[in-house]
Parts: structure tokens; sequence; C-alpha cells
């Protein structure tokens, strides 16, 4: 069975492209192959910069014939059936043959079709990939039609086997399929022709040009790490840039160079970023004093002077790049030293964070306050929390930041260090960003936890008071991320806090903000006194009704079309859609750590849903009573209940929910489940009130026999009036006592 | 072709002159307008459009008023001067034709390392794009190459190859030098040896000085909309000339007004009198005075204009 080799070779090929290119390549040629009829044995598939190679060994010479017999209209059936059946088996009327069936004589039409030899199929199948093939980017060049990821010079594709090779003849936009290739752009220039896979992978090798990817990367990482080590020194783990920089270069050869003494002050993180992104250099190590001493770069060839002249290039490249960045950080210094790091986050005044949300200092000024409200509640001392909060984002301003955006934090972190500032501060500056996706570190110091916290939130409800919410796809604001973020640091920290208060008066900060200009001042004053009562009343509609009483007669205007009167009727929906948001975000999290919706769901429809910590203490411990069997039962058990008292109560028009009575119990499971319900209930309530869910929950399952038993003898519906009011007021205390605990009507099964 | 290593940054522009002709490019001369890089010269930016086969190469003399660094910087100029070939349609051996451009002025190739990186470029200004690279030579960006796709909104067909070299910092490479400033602009050994900061330090500062403090910012905005308006204006005319009775579609001209927005965009930026949101504004109306005139220049002969595709 003959083996086919395909190359597509291109002018560079970006590097981010090259892996899920190679992927492509075979999927949709093998793919095709198959479709086709040609089974094969194995594939595998390669990328360089400057080609996609495709191996496919043991394809099939050619497709299996085939043969179809289908079966058509009656012998003797109208004309226009008998055509039509011809048309779709693409046979005439002597080809048919009439055979008896039970039915009568039937025209059966036998349909052969011979296999295609493997290059036709082949040429058909690497044409159509090649004009669809999907490129993330792709263009046009000189007068062509072809898209390509950059202009395509040559297809190599043949098929071999003991015979010898042969060209897959193919054509597409003008370019001929052949049997050559070309080595390394510099180092071996000219063609070369190929016979198979083996002869195709060693002639490259001899005209340096390593085809694996993962060769290259393991070769790059092998020699990095030698030239390191022999000095005492360690390359600083970056598998993003060893899987780019091996899709640079055909042909990697490893040169390490020196940091001018003068750099090697800068902050680690500095060095690092400059290095990896302006030059895409490894950074090395010295384990002792954790500083970066030296790079590592890759070039793409060997020459006669060892690759003097390149180190010397890049050293000098990256000269100048670092002293770009020393001049940063000792500006900034300078200003740091002169004005501090508020003063250097002075220019925010200016900077616009969003249209309608005012500058970053406008909203700098909302997170501080918010978190000197919050820092009690997570343990950090109010000044602190708001100290870090006005500090933590003036590195915006720095001129390193300027450069590198990736840096923010990190320098501000430094900077507040230089300034002499409390080390939860500096730490704050960094740590206020985190955790910045679902697997990042979540911070932890109470101080870097209160300012991440008003960050978040103070962002997520102003979006929402200007109603820019993420839709579909669409979150430009990364508002899902923020979420995600405020959920993971009230779970990770245990924190206890009510969102509903923090959403509500930061709602209304920032709706006091927007209308600050058009509100008089008696608007403006019971605002702001409605703010100040938030905190006592828990919510937005109570406070803002205890500052009108208290105002009574003298309250601004707060009827339709008023400013009040707006506000007042939004909030409470912005409120609750934010609150939901986060739920919704919860949910996401929860069932990625392997909890159910409905068993969220059950937790959501509780009272104080709105304190996350509680909220999935509750759903925790639903789930594994769930996985028991006493709460699978007992939870068929409580549906039972439900279903009956629902019907009843449906059907009698009035809601059981209280007065069952002992005394008219008639059967012993009912009075044994009197009994029951007493105890659970005992066990139930201190156990809430101590948040001790799986207590709770256990007590809840002690019902599960009692329960099974009384369905077992008693009917419910029975004639006696009495007893049947009294059964169905029993049923609606279970009800009630497992409401207590969860929403189970919303659990599934 | 010379395998001397050139001695002035001036050399290295006669070089790559005399490179391209032999390619069979026409040598251009600047476009005498201030613009921010060699694509607003419209030899690239409308020639890159329409049918007709085109390849010229030429200097021209680029103005980034924010890089200005009052010829302090021994990288960053607020003036400085781009190399640019434009070729249409791209011949299949641009990238060779390229690597001869480094050779002619004095890179070996065999010692030092060239490489392609992934640069996909886009002016929103132009509303152009294309795919490419940055060319680097030992880790420095040397060149940009791009096949261009768009221009002004319209599908080039066929696709144009433009390269671009940052003249001053790839001259600086090949000539050793680590200041701009000491740059030798003529041959040091000249009677009379000139530096580039000879030439343009003071100008540097001269500028600086006022592209960041001075230039009268309501001026500057009036030019703009001046040049906006006129612009449109110039294109609302009929095709056809009252006076000669022939069909003359300004384009040129009405393209001389985008350049002129644009650099006046440029200076107010400068000036730090435009926020982060008027920013996207501003670039996008000189982006429609491109799209109108490249809209324009398609319906000149130029742009591949016949009397017959009137009618297709």
């Amino acid at each position: 069975m003959p083996d086919l080799l395909i190359e597509l070779f291109s002018e560079e090929i970006p590097a981010r492209m090259q892996g899920k290119a190679a992927a492509d390549l075979k999927k949709l040629v093998t793919d095709g192959l198959v479709d086709a009829g040609l089974t094969y044995a194995g594939a595998a598939a390669f990328a360089t910069p400057r080609r996609l190679t495709l191996a496919v060994d043991g394809v099939l010479a050619a497709s299996p014939d085939t043969r179809e017999e289908r079966k058509g209209p009656k012998v003797g059936a109208p004309v226009k059936a008998i055509e039509g059946f011809l048309r779709g088996a693409g046979l005439t009327m002597d080809q048919l043959e009439e055979r008896e069936t039970p039915k009568g004589a039937v025209y059966f039409a036998t349909i052969e079709k011979k296999g295609r030899p493997a290059a036709d199929i082949t040429g058909v199948v690497l044409e159509g990939t090649i004009r669809n093939f999907p490129w993330p980017k792709s263009m046009r060049w000189g007068t062509g039609t072809l898209k390509w990821v950059r202009p395509l010079h040559s297809i190599l594709c043949i098929l071999s086997d003991e015979a010898g090779a042969a060209v897959v003849p193919l054509e597409v936009d003008g370019i001929k399929s052949g049997d050559t290739t070309q080595g390394h752009r510099f180092m071996a220039p000219g063609k070369i022709t190929v016979t198979g896979f083996e002869d195709y992978a060693a002639k490259l090798k001899k005209a340096y040009v390593v085809l694996d990817a993962q060769e290259r990367a393991d070769h790059i990482w092998e020699d990095a790490k030698q030239a390191a080590f022999a000095q005492g020194l360690e390359i600083v783990d970056d598998q993003g840039l060893l899987r780019e920089v091996a899709g640079l270069v055909e042909w990697p050869v490893v040169l390490m160079g020196d940091i001018a003494e003068d750099f090697i002050e800068l902050p680690p993180e500095v060095l690092q970023t400059s290095m990896r992104e302006h030059q895409k250099f490894f950074s090395v190590r010295n384990p002792k004093t954790g500083r970066i001493e030296k790079f590592v770069t890759v070039a793409n060839r060997e020459t006669s002077d060892h690759g003097a002249t390149i180190l010397a290039g890049n050293q000098k490249v990256l000269f100048a790049r670092l002293a770009d960045a020393k001049f940063f950080w000792e500006n900034d210094l300078r200003t740091v030293k002169s004005v501090g790091l508020a003063g250097m986050g002075k220019p925010l005044e200016n900077v616009t964070f969003h249209r309608e949300l005012g500058s970053q200092a406008d909203r700098i000024a909302r997170i501080e306050k918010l978190a000197g409200e919050v820092a009690p509640l997570v343990g950090a001392k109010p000044d602190l929390a708001k100290e870090a909060a006005r500090v933590a984002k003036a590195d915006l301003s720095s001129e390193m930041v300027y450069e590198f955006p990736e840096l923010q934090g990190v320098m501000g972190r430094y900077y507040a260090l230089r300034a002499d500032l409390p080390e939860s501060v500096a730490n704050a500056c960094e740590m206020h960003y985190s955790p910045l996706g679902p697997s990042d570190d979540v911070p932890t110091e109470p101080v870097s936890v209160a300012v991440a916290f008003a960050d978040k939130l103070d962002t997520l409800t102003g979006f929402w008071a200007i109603d820019e919410k993420p839709t579909g796809s669409k979150d430009p604001y990364a508002l899902r991320r923020a979420a995600l973020g405020v959920i993971r640091i009230i779970l990770s920290n245990d924190l206890r806090l009510r969102l509903d208060r923090f959403i509500d008066s930061q709602l209304l900060k920032h709706e006091i903000a927007q209308n600050a200009d058009a509100a008089d001042a008696a608007e403006l004053a019971a605002l702001e006194s409605t703010l100040d009562e938030i905190a006592d009343h828990g919510v937005f509609g109570a406070a803002f009704r205890a500052v009108l009483d208290k105002l009574d007669g003298d309250a601004p205007a707060i009827g339709d079309g008023t400013l009040l009167g707006r506000i007042e009727a939004k909030m409470p929906d912005v409120s609750v859609d934010l609150l939901g948001f986060f739920h919704d975000r919860l949910k996401v999290h929860l069932k990625e750590e392997g909890i159910r919706h409905d068993v969220i769901d059950a937790c959501l429809n509780m009272p104080g849903n709105d304190d996350l910590t509680l909220l999935v203490k509750r759903a925790e411990a639903l789930a594994a009573f769930l996985k028991t069997d006493d709460g699978e039962n007992l939870l068929q058990g409580f549906k039972r209940a439900n279903n009956i008292l629902s019907q009843a109560e449906a059907k009698d028009g009035v809601e059981y929910s209280f007065g069952a009575d002992v005394k008219f119990a008639e059967d012993d499971t009912e009075k044994a489940l009197f009994a029951a319900l007493d105890d659970a209930q005992s066990a139930i309530a201190p156990a809430m009130q101590g948040e001790d869910f799986a207590a709770a929950m256990t007590a809840m399952a002690s019902l599960r026999a009692p329960i099974d038993a009384f369905f077992e003898a008693v009917q419910i519906n029975t004639d006696n009036q009495i007893v049947r009011r009294n059964r169905l007021n029993l049923l609606a205390r279970i009800r009630d006592i497992c409401h207590g605990v969860a929403d189970l009507t919303r659990i599934e099964g | 072709m010379t395998d001397t290593r050139p001695k002035s940054f001036q050399e290295i522009i006669l070089r790559l002159q005399n490179y391209w002709a032999e390619q069979g490019c026409a040598i251009l001369q600047p476009y005498d307008m201030e613009v921010g890089a060699g694509t607003f010269h419209p030899a690239t930016t409308l020639r890159a459009l329409g049918t007709k086969a085109w390849a010229a190469a030429y200097v021209q003399p680029s103005r980034r008023p924010t890089d200005g660094r009052y010829g302090e910087n021994p990288n960053r100029l607020q003036h400085y001067y781009q190399y640019q070939v434009l070729i249409k349609p791209s011949p299949p051996n641009l990238q060779d034709l390229y690597l001869g451009s480094l050779r002619a002025i004095g890179i070996d190739m065999d010692l030092h390392d060239i490489r392609f990186v992934e640069d996909d470029w886009e002016s929103p200004t132009l509303g152009a794009w294309g795919l490419g690279w940055e060319v680097w030579c030992d880790g420095m960006e040397v060149s940009q190459f791009t096949y261009f796709q768009q221009v002004g909104g319209h599908d080039c067909t066929p696709v144009s190859g433009e390269l671009t070299y940052g003249l001053e910092r790839l001259a600086m490479y090949v000539l050793g030098v680590d200041h701009v400033m000491d740059m030798p602009f003529n041959d040091p050994m000249s009677p009379i040896a000139l530096s580039y900061g000879d030439i343009f330090k003071q100008t540097e500062e001269e500028y600086a000085r006022w592209n960041f403090d001075i230039a009268n910012t309501d001026v500057l905005l009036r030019h703009f909309e001046e040049a906006e308006v006129e612009c449109a204006a110039i294109l609302s005319h009929d095709h056809i000339d009252p006076k000669t009775g022939k069909r003359i579609i300004m384009a040129h001209p009405a393209y001389d007004q985008c350049i002129k927005a644009s650099h006046m965009f440029n200076l107010l930026d400068a000036r730090g009198v435009i926020s982060v949101t008027e920013r996207q504004a501003y670039i996008g109306r000189v982006r429609t005075l491109a799209k109108q005139c490249a809209d324009a220049f398609v319906l000149t002969s130029a742009g591949g204009h016949t009397p017959e595709s009137e009618w297709l």
C-alpha cells in the first residue's frame, strides 16, 4: 500500500498559527480520503515557519469497487415513475432487471461503481483542503485569487510504494504539484527532490531544517538549560515563549548573552517583560540571588563566527530596550520620591475611565470609600484599606506601565515600597487586580481583599447603572470576570457579607454621581441620606422610605418623571438584575466544582441568598445529602407529600398550613410521624440557627422512615373530612420543615 | 551591488535607490507635504488601488510629533526618513528582492540572522490593512513587509507588496552607531563632514518645543476642519470640467486635504488636547476622507478606469 507525502511550502507562517494548521491539514486530508473510501494506517503532521507537512502511511492504492442494488417501481408502473427511477440510478431501461416479488413483478437496478485510484482522490481532496483551509487570517497576493496565510509557493504531493514515487498531479491557482521542496532559506538554498517521508525528513535535516516543532522546542530547551547550567544559572520557565520561538526557526541555534551591569538592578519582572515581549529572549536567573543576569536568544542559523555577530547585534538591541526601561524606572522613582505614589496618580484626573462613569480619579475615589466600608467585614483596618485603594492604580500613570501595560500592579508594588508605604498597601497595589481568571490566585491579605472587592464591585455596579451589561459573547469590560472575581474572593476567604447592601449603596453612588448636575440640593440631600441609611436597612428601598418618612412634608417630589421617582423605580430592578448576574456566575463556578444546577437553584430560593458563603455552604451540604440513600428517599417522600398537598390545595382552594393535631391521628404510623416531626423540628431549628446545614439535613433524613411508613399505611384522602384535613395539615408540616432547609421542589428527579 | 560597507547615512540611501532602480522601480521623490509615514505618499496609498501595474521606490521624510525628544533620545525623532517600495502586483520573489536590498547596503547574510516575524499592518486613518511581517536582523526590526489587502475600504486586486525601511534605525545598525545624532550623514572623510546631529539636532529641539507646547491648537483645529470641508467640496464637483469639457476627477487634490487633516490631528495629539475618546472620533473622520478619496481615485484612469468600464 502506498504512502502519501504532502508539503505546502510558503512564505513565513506566523508562529502562533503553525500548530493548529498542521492539525487542520491532517484532519481535512485524512477525513477527505476516508470519505472517498481510502483508509490508511497512520498519519502525522508537522509545521515549520515555511511549511506544513503531512505524512500518511498505508493508504489504499484505490478505493474499493462498490455495488448497490435498488428496488424500483412495479413492472407496468407509469412511464414517468420508471423514467425518474432510471435518472436517479443513472441507468438505461435495458440494464434493469425484473424480479418476482410477493407483490408482483418489480424493476431492480444494480449500480456498480469502480473504485478510483488513490492519486485521483488525493488530488481532489488536497485541492479542496487548500482552497478551504481554516486559517484564522488569510490573504491574497499578486494577481491570484487563492487565499493562504502568506503566499504559497509550492505543493509537494507524492504517493510512493516499492515501485517508486509518483507525483499526484494537481494545480491550484497556477501552482502545480511536484516532488521538490527547499531547505533552509540561507544555509541550504535550492531545490531538493524527495521520494517519500523518510527521504524527505532526512534530506531536510541535511538542509538545516528540523521538521518537528517539538524536536525544535526540546532542542532549544536542552541547549538553553545546558548553557545556563554551565555557568551556575537557570532558565526562567516560559513554555509559551518556547512554543513561539520554536515556530520562528527551522534550525535553532541557542546563544546566551549578557545583560549589561547597568540593568541588573531593574526589577526582574521588568527585565523579563522587556526581553520577552520585544525580543523573544528567555531570562536566565541566578538561583542564589534571584536576579536575572543573562539572556538566551534563539537564532535561525549557524555562522562561521559561531554566532558572535548575531549575539552582538541582539545584545545591542537589548541594551537600547533596557536603556529605555531604565529611563522609565528612574523617572518613575524620581516622581514617587518628589510627589509620592498618590501624586504619581494625579494625572488620572484627566484620564477618562468611561464616558458615563467619569475619570479614573473619580473611580478611585469611589473604590476608596467602598474599600473603607467593607474593610471591617474582611478584617482590614479601614484607614489602611482606603490608603491602599488611593494608590493602587497610581502606577497607571507611570512611564513603565505606559510602555508595558502588563506590568500594572507589579510596578505599583515596587513604587509603593520605595515610597515607604506599609507592606500590606504595597501588596494591595499588585494583588487588587486578582483574581484575573478562574485559576488565578485570590488575594488573602485583608487589605488586598478589601481593595480587590471594592474595585470589582464598583466596576460592576457602574456598568449596571448605565446599562452596559454583557450580552452573548460580548463582554468588552470583562464584567463576567469581575463578578467571578468577587465570588472567588468571598468564597476563598470565607467572607460573611450581604452583597445586597453593597450593591445598592454602590449603585446609588453611581446614580448620585451621574445626576449630580441635574439634581437640586434637596434631591441630592435625600439621596445622600439614603446612602447613609442603607447600611442600617440593608437595601435601598427600605432606606429610601425611611428617609422620606423622616423628611415628611419637606421631602422633594418623587412622582413620575421626577429625578427621585426615576431612581426609586429603577434601583430595585437593577439591583435584582445584578444579584441575578452574580448568581448565574456562581452557578457556572459551582458547576465546575461539581455541584448540580438544580441543587444551587434549591438554595438560591432561600432567604439570605446574597450571602454567598452561606449559600454555598447550604448547597454543598444539600449536594452531599442528596448523594446519600436517606437523602434520595427523603426527597421522594417530600415530593409525594408536596404533590398530594398541592393537588388537594388546588382542588379545595385553601392552603393547608396549620393545625395538624395528633389527637385526630388514627394510625400508629401517623402518630409516629407526628413524634418524628416534633423531634426533627427541635433538632433542625438550632442547627439552622448555627448554620450547621449538615446537622439540619441529618435531622431531616430521620424523617425518611416515618414518612415512608406513613404513606405505606395511610390513605390521605379518606371520607372522614376531619381526618383528611388533619392529614393534609400534617403533610404541610413536612413541607414547612423541609422548606426551612432548602427549596426541594427545585430538585430534579 | 558592492561588498564594501557603506560609510554614511546618505550612502545607504543611495545604495537603496540604485538597488531598486536596478530592479526596475521608478525612483520617485518625496511627497511635498507633511506625512506621518511613507505609506501616505499618493504613490502608495492611491496607486495601490485599481488594476494598473505599478513599481515605485522613494524616500519619504515623515513626521510624528509625539515622538519628539528634543534630539536627546538615541532612537526617537519627530522627523525621520522612511524608504518605501511599492510593487503591484506583488512579484513572487519579493522576499528575495528584499533580501537583495539588505545585501546591497552591506548586510552579510552569512553572518546575520534574518527573520520574518508576524506583524499585521493596519492603518485606521487610511482604512487600510495587510498581512506580512516585521523583518528582524539579529533581533532588531529593520523593515515592515506587507501585502496590502485593502486600502481606503477597497479590496486590492491585484495585491501590492509594500516594503518600508526605517532608515535611521537601519543605518545606525549597519554603521554601528549608538546615537542617531552621531551618525555620519555624508562620508566622514569629506572635507566638510556632517553628522546627523549637525543637520537635525537643532530642528528636533525647535519642533519638539513647538509640537508640544507652542502650536496654536485653535488654529490647528480650524485647519483640520477646513481640510475636512475642502476635501468633500473638491470631490462633490461634477466629473466633467465645464471649462475644458474633459472628465477630470480631482482625487489627488482631495487626497492632499486628507493628508493635511491627518497631520493636523497628529499635531493636536502631540499638544495633548485630544482625549482618549475623542481620538477615535478624529481617526474616524480622517478615515472617511481617505475612503472618499479612494472611491474617487478608482474612477480615474490611473485608478484603472476606462470609458468602457463605466458601463460594466
